[in-house]
């Protein structure tokens, strides 16, 4: 009688849809002592849907293909041993998940790039808790999408560059996010190419040979929140248009050629709220247009900003300049560049109408930074009074640095 | 040597010199705190001041207190007292006095600020033994002008121009010579040219804590090999004592030597 309402057979129906595979799924256990020993076999035995929990062992297997939808769950962290042989998970179907193993071991070659998990042209993946140690590339996307990997922990012990693999590496994918992810001694610590509308968020990468995050012709990406320390050349952005960056921390990047950021023909970007704290260069820009920064802080770095050229209609507004040894460097005369409300920490100027904003405009370029951009081994007269003596004297009448590069309205108090 | 040695601190602080030299740094410490509120901040603030004022005060007083005790020295010289112990007690009781109302003047006021709860404490160690040794050299720099010249006015001449080459010529001359031979590499020189003048040696070794990450920007494996490990914090240090002992040596031997 019930079930003759239209209505009510509606309601059948979805919590029959809902609950159908539930219902029909079925689970596999798979331990060394039961009937279930093998990740791989097991896999193949599946339906759609199902669900293989792996119990705490060890399980010496690579190769393992998983070509339909599963969820694939460790207990305990399971241990899976690619023994150096090869890749250790494939996934080629759609809504697959991995959550919580523990893989290490994967096998390098020089003409492969094997993966401890690699996805191939699949969509609603989830990657999850995993472990990846001793490894060559750890999670790489190729051609994925609507995907998520969110919390996994992968720790490389990379040595040399050309041997070594990517922590975390898109590759013609979209719509991914990458959360919470901790990633330290790979090459480079999150690499995207060709991958657009893309999250980063709340990952730390650190202590990886070459880039903390890599970005190479992507567009339309986000990444906030995440803390970049002691990489060796910090975090790299090139080619890439339409990328917001927000409340990231870098830190630490030291050496030669080491950035917080490297900005390469990016165009239409937003930096908004980043910390640069102890980096030999904070933001390295070269040919880079339309880019906002605001309300970054930039601490004790040895060059805040260097700009090398062809970089047009950028703003810097709102941020802090804070004990560097230069705040900003340029190579040219020429500037197309607005610098408004900035906090600088070596600003000697006076508000005498107590608005907040100082009265005389600072010029940030020092011209000791040209002549280091030219002689480069004069850094070492850093802070001596003969260039005291001369930047103050270009400061008064700019013959070298260009004219119009100016703060015209310099905070007097630190931006909070 | 002792009793010269307090005897020319004591007179030192009755003239009232060593109070008024403490009083600056005193005052010094506290404006510097009160404007920044931040002791790391202060702290290179201070360097600048440290690296140029420490020598012209070392170098002027030195001259001033030298010539003023003529006198005193050529009585002392009539007593069967050893040269070397009169010139090197006077010598360490300027110095010494200087030094410590450097240490007081500026340990007081950083302390009361909280220097121990921050972290700048080793950069501010640093500034004070690096003002320290600036002092010994100078001192005994204009000591022995002094000595060589006994006409007041050329002496004191030659006291400020040593300053004012050091401070500020040398490092002109040290610019122009690496842009002139910027074709070639120029490590080597660079660090050699800055050990071979101590107000540039006290400054390379405060950046090597202040400004690291802009020093560790240069491509060169020396420089590398220099800043980025402890070697660069010994050898200066090593090469400061050096420049310490140099003016020390060449006082006694010219008091040796002189006819008086």
């Amino acid at each position: 009688m019930i079930l003759n309402s239209p209505h009510h057979k509606f309601i059948l129906w979805l919590v029959l849809f809902m609950f159908g595979p539930f219902v029909w799924a079925k689970t596999y256990t798979i331990c060394q002592a039961c009937e279930h020993s093998s990740v791989k076999e097991t896999i193949q035995l599946a339906d759609a849907h199902d669900t293989l929990l792996v119990q705490k062992g060890t399980y010496r297997e690579f190769e393992i293909l998983v070509d339909r939808p599963l969820v694939i769950k460790g207990i305990g962290y399971p241990i899976v041993d690619g023994e150096k042989k090869g890749e250790i998970f494939r996934i080629q179907s759609d809504n697959v998940t991995l959550d919580g193993l523990f893989v290490i071991n994967v096998g390098v070659s020089y003409t492969k790039d094997n993966a401890a998990i690699r996805v191939i042209r699949s969509k609603n993946f989830i990657i999850q808790n995993m472990v990846l140690e001793q490894l060559f590339f750890g999670i790489y996307l190729e051609k994925s999408s609507h995907g998520k990997v969110y919390h996994n922990r992968i720790i490389g012990e990379a040595m040399d560059e050309y041997n070594s693999g990517n922590g975390i590496q898109l590759w013609y994918s979209s719509d991914i996010e990458v959360a919470k992810n901790h990633v330290q001694g790979t090459r480079d610590g999150i690499y995207l190419e060709f991958s657009d509308q893309i999250t980063i968020t709340d990952n730390v990468s650190r202590d990886n040979l070459r880039y903390g995050l890599h970005f190479m012709f992507s567009n339309h990406d986000v990444y906030t929140n995440n803390v970049f320390e002691n990489n060796g050349a910090g975090v790299a952005v090139m080619f890439s248009k339409f990328i917001t960056m927000k409340n990231n921390t870098f830190r630490k990047n030291w050496g030669t050629a080491a950035y917080g950021m490297l900005l390469k023909e990016i165009n239409d970007a937003e930096i908004i709220g980043n910390t640069f704290e102890e980096n030999t260069i904070g933001i390295n820009i070269e040919g880079s247009n339309r880019i906002k920064y605001i309300d970054n802080d930039f601490i004790g770095n040895g060059w805040a900003i260097r700009v090398i050229g062809a970089c047009y209609t950028n703003s810097f507004k709102g941020n802090n300049f804070l004990y560097n040894s230069f705040d900003i460097s340029y190579n040219s005369k020429l500037n197309d560049n607005v610098f408004e409300g900035n906090f600088w920490s070596s600003y000697t100027g006076y508000d005498l109408d107590k608005d907040g904003i100082g009265d005389v405009p600072y010029r940030p370029v020092k011209l000791f930074s040209y002549v280091v951009n030219r002689t480069p081994e004069t850094i070492i007269l850093l802070r001596s009074l003969f260039m005291d003596i001369i930047d103050f004297s270009e400061r008064v009448s700019p013959v070298f640095t260009p004219d119009d590069l100016k703060d015209a309205q310099p905070l007097m108090k630190i931006r909070p | 040597m002792l009793k010269i040695l307090k005897y020319s601190f004591y007179d030192l602080i009755r003239s009232r010199w060593s109070y008024v030299y403490f009083l600056f740094y005193l005052a010094l410490g506290f404006v510097l705190l009160f404007l920044n509120n931040d002791v790391s901040k202060a702290v290179i603030t201070l360097m600048n001041v440290i690296i140029v004022l420490i020598p012209l005060i070392g170098t002027i007083f030195g001259v001033m207190y030298f010539y003023n005790s003529r006198e005193f020295t050529e009585l002392l010289l009539a007593q069967p007292i050893k040269r070397s112990s009169i010139f090197m007690g006077q010598y360490f009781g300027v110095a010494g006095s200087l030094t410590l109302s450097l240490v007081l003047g500026l340990g007081i006021p950083f302390l009361l600020y909280g220097l121990l709860r921050s972290n700048a404490i080793f950069d501010f160690s640093l500034l004070l033994v690096t003002g320290a040794f600036l002092t010994f050299i100078f001192v005994g720099l204009s000591f022995v002008i002094a000595i060589s010249n006994e006409n007041k006015i050329k002496g004191f001449g030659y006291a400020v121009l040593l300053w004012l080459f050091l401070a500020v010529v040398y490092d002109g001359l040290f610019l122009m010579s690496l842009i002139v031979f910027e074709e070639y590499p120029l490590d080597t020189f660079s660090l050699v040219a800055t050990m071979l003048n101590p107000i540039d040696l006290s400054r390379i070794l405060i950046l090597l804590k202040l400004d690291i990450s802009a020093l560790l920007g240069y491509t060169g494996a020396i420089f590398r090999e220099f800043f980025g490990t402890d070697l660069g914090f010994l050898v200066s240090m090593a090469i400061l004592f050096l420049w310490t002992l140099f003016p020390i040596l060449s006082l006694g031997y010219k008091a040796k030597r002189k006819d008086f």
